[in-house]
């Protein structure tokens, strides 16, 4: 699991400006994600974990901010050129949607539209593309991908067209893969069938994958590293099992907390709400809900460091690491 | 492919394994829901027709458009001839088969009718298209324009350019003389966008936002394919639809200014149903009742028709409505 840097974010931030003030969405990421690797990242709405990525796509709306480095193997993405992007979009960094429903044009065949994704990017025969589009739905599991490929996406199931688009997304070979909650859309029996595709590709071709969810099971479940986000920053990140077994943050804790669990008869929610990110707290912006907040915690905004083998932004996480969970 | 259906390692969970025959594509279903819808089927068939009828101009008009249905002479007029075996609808004051004329006039209204719909309908969605994608300022100033058109009242502008146009010679190449078909074409082109442009700026602000435009932004499509492969597409039926509605409301238009007079004067004194309906102004009190009662009932048979068809192809490209008949 140590392959090289792929996609490598340095105080990445996102900013909205609205009429009522800045909305600080993202505030100071840093991250890496290393060939052949999964990392998910996990947060609630509004944790800042989808616009990361959007933003890093250049997917935002005109108006948002971006600002500090986000690079693929060394090719700088903020302030690029729109020629550039587009080069870098589908063929280096490709993304799959949360709604698969929505995601497909419904005006064209499905072998047509992943014929154009290989278009678009290669200087190939229709011919040439359609084989390689049916040999790509073979892949992600669609039986009988000839005649498949003749049809539309109204007459795809959501697991189906969620294939579709992970056959689109991976129809260049990209490097970067990006996952914005796949299977939030669909039930949990094809939410498993997509998460072991997206797996088998991903082993297949060695790219970096980034899961997006809120779903701490899907991470469980596929990721190698996992990332929590909170109000725009990371709180957390390291090894799945070993986070798990030994979270370290208190918001981290606080989720694996809420999470239904066997012989535990009572859930035990995070309380308070997210901040307003227009005028986020100081310093820690969760110590407002932090059951272990000190004074420290609103003078100095804490930064990720080693714990253990993994990482985590809290002034305490020496002496939080290892509380137990009940 | 059934040998597919019985390898457990293909999963058989998803309810569309089991494939459909056939795959309707959305136009396929949209012809369905079309051929459905009666009056619009009818409508179709009778206007095409009627389209075949005077293309055949030639074949099928018993005259020639400025022809007398014979030779005057002082006993036997030609003059205000009641309908009759020799001139099925009756004659005109100077003894012009009305059938015939009919037929060569609704060929031009019809041209008219179709040019400037079509050209109004591209100078629209691209109009609408651009304001739309682009959005910002180029927005602001290509909707104030488009405003400032619908706020224009149409006949005086038409009046004005009319008089000017002897002054302005420069014009003349651009929009033909006023007394050609060109003229009205451009004239009617001029005035008739506004409508598909709002209506293209409104599809377009709602598609851009749709998630399969981000989803082929995200893998790295252009603005230019973006616009011909997924916004056009998903527009075409509200576009078709004002494109039909377009082509009667220019035909009336026609027929309004032909009866004011201010119609196409068509070289070889051809003819057009507002001129027809136009001429017939002082007929119906000396009892003459074909020369307004035809080319009336023609007219509004006509834009009856077209606007049956745009009726029916709304129910058929708008899905929402599907299951509703």
């Amino acid at each position: 699991m140590s392959g090289e840097v792929v996609l490598s974010l340095r105080d990445f931030r996102v900013t909205f400006p609205t009429l009522f003030g800045d909305v600080q969405a993202v505030r100071g990421v840093d991250l890496d994600v290393r060939a052949g690797e999964i990392l998910g990242v996990v947060g609630e709405s509004g944790s800042g974990k989808s616009v990361t990525f959007l933003g890093l796509m250049g997917l935002l709306p005109k108006s948002a901010r971006i600002e500090g480095s986000a690079t693929v193997r060394g090719t700088e993405l903020v302030g690029a050129s729109s020629k550039i992007m587009r080069e870098v979009r589908g063929k280096r960094v490709a993304m799959i949607f949360q709604d698969p429903l929505s995601a497909l044009n419904p005006t064209h065949r499905i072998g047509n539209q992943i014929v154009e994704m290989i278009r678009a990017h290669h200087k190939v025969s229709t011919k040439a593309a359609m084989s390689r589009a049916i040999e790509l739905l073979g892949q992600v599991g669609i039986p009988q991908p000839t005649d498949r490929a003749r049809q539309y996406p109204h007459e795809f199931s959501g697991g189906m067209r969620q294939r579709v688009m992970i056959a689109m997304a991976i129809a260049n070979e990209p490097e970067v893969l990006i996952a914005d909650e796949p299977t939030t859309a669909l039930d949990v029996t094809v939410q498993a069938q997509i998460l072991e595709i997206l797996q088998r590709i991903q082993s297949e071709s060695q790219a970096a994958v980034v899961l997006i969810t809120h779903d701490l099971g899907v991470v469980a479940r596929v990721a190698d590293r996992v990332q929590g986000m909170y109000a725009g920053r990371v709180v957390e990140r390291g090894n799945v099992d070993a986070l798990y077994a030994h979270p370290t943050h208190p918001y981290t804790q606080g989720l694996l907390q809420s999470l239904p669990t066997v012989g535990r008869d009572r859930l035990q929610p995070i309380p308070g709400s997210p901040p307003n990110m227009m005028d986020p707290p100081s310093g820690c912006a969760f110590r407002v809900r932090c059951p272990h907040a000190v004074e420290r915690c609103a003078e100095e905004m804490p930064v990720l460091r080693p714990i253990g083998d993994q990482e985590a932004a809290c002034w305490r996480a020496d002496e939080l690491r290892g509380v137990s969970l009940r | 492919m059934d040998a597919d259906r019985n390898d457990p390692s293909v999963d058989t969970t998803d309810a569309s394994v089991g494939l459909a025959s056939q795959s309707l594509s959305p136009t396929r279903m949209a012809i369905r829901r079309f051929v459905k819808h009666r009056a619009a089927l009818v409508s179709l068939i009778v206007l095409g027709l009627m389209v075949l009828f005077v293309v055949l101009a030639p074949l099928t008009a018993r005259y020639g458009v400025n022809e007398a249905v014979f030779k005057t002479s002082p006993e036997n007029p030609n003059q205000f001839l009641s309908p009759r075996s020799i001139a099925w609808l009756g004659t005109d004051d100077i003894g012009r088969d009305l059938y015939s004329r009919l037929i060569y006039g609704l060929r031009i209204s019809i041209f008219i009718g179709l040019a400037s719909a079509i050209f109004g309908t591209i100078l629209g969605v691209t109009i609408g298209a651009i304001a739309g994608l682009r959005g910002g300022w180029l927005d602001d100033v290509l909707m104030r324009v488009t405003d400032l058109f619908l706020a224009f009242p149409f006949l005086v502008t038409l009046l004005v350019l009319r008089s000017v146009m002897s002054s302005v010679s420069w014009l003349e190449p651009i929009v033909g003389k006023p007394t050609s078909i060109r003229f009205v074409i451009v004239l009617f082109v001029l005035f008739g966008w506004m409508g598909v442009a709002r209506l293209m700026r409104s599809q377009v602000l709602a598609l851009k936002e749709r998630e399969f435009v981000e989803a082929a932004r995200a893998l790295g499509a252009g603005p230019v394919r973006i616009v011909l492969r997924h916004l056009l597409p998903n527009s075409a039926g509200p576009i078709l639809v004002a494109l039909t509605f377009s082509v009667s409301s220019s035909i009336i238009g026609e027929a309004t200014l032909g009866f004011f007079g201010y119609g196409p004067q068509p070289g070889a004194g051809s003819t057009s149903l507002g001129k027809l309906v136009g001429g017939a102004k002082g007929a119906l009190l000396p009892g003459y009742w074909w020369l307004v009662v035809f080319p009336c009932v023609l007219l509004v048979l006509v834009t009856l028709f077209v606007n049956f068809i745009g009726d029916g192809l709304r129910d058929a490209t708008d899905p929402k409505l599907d299951g509703a008949r």
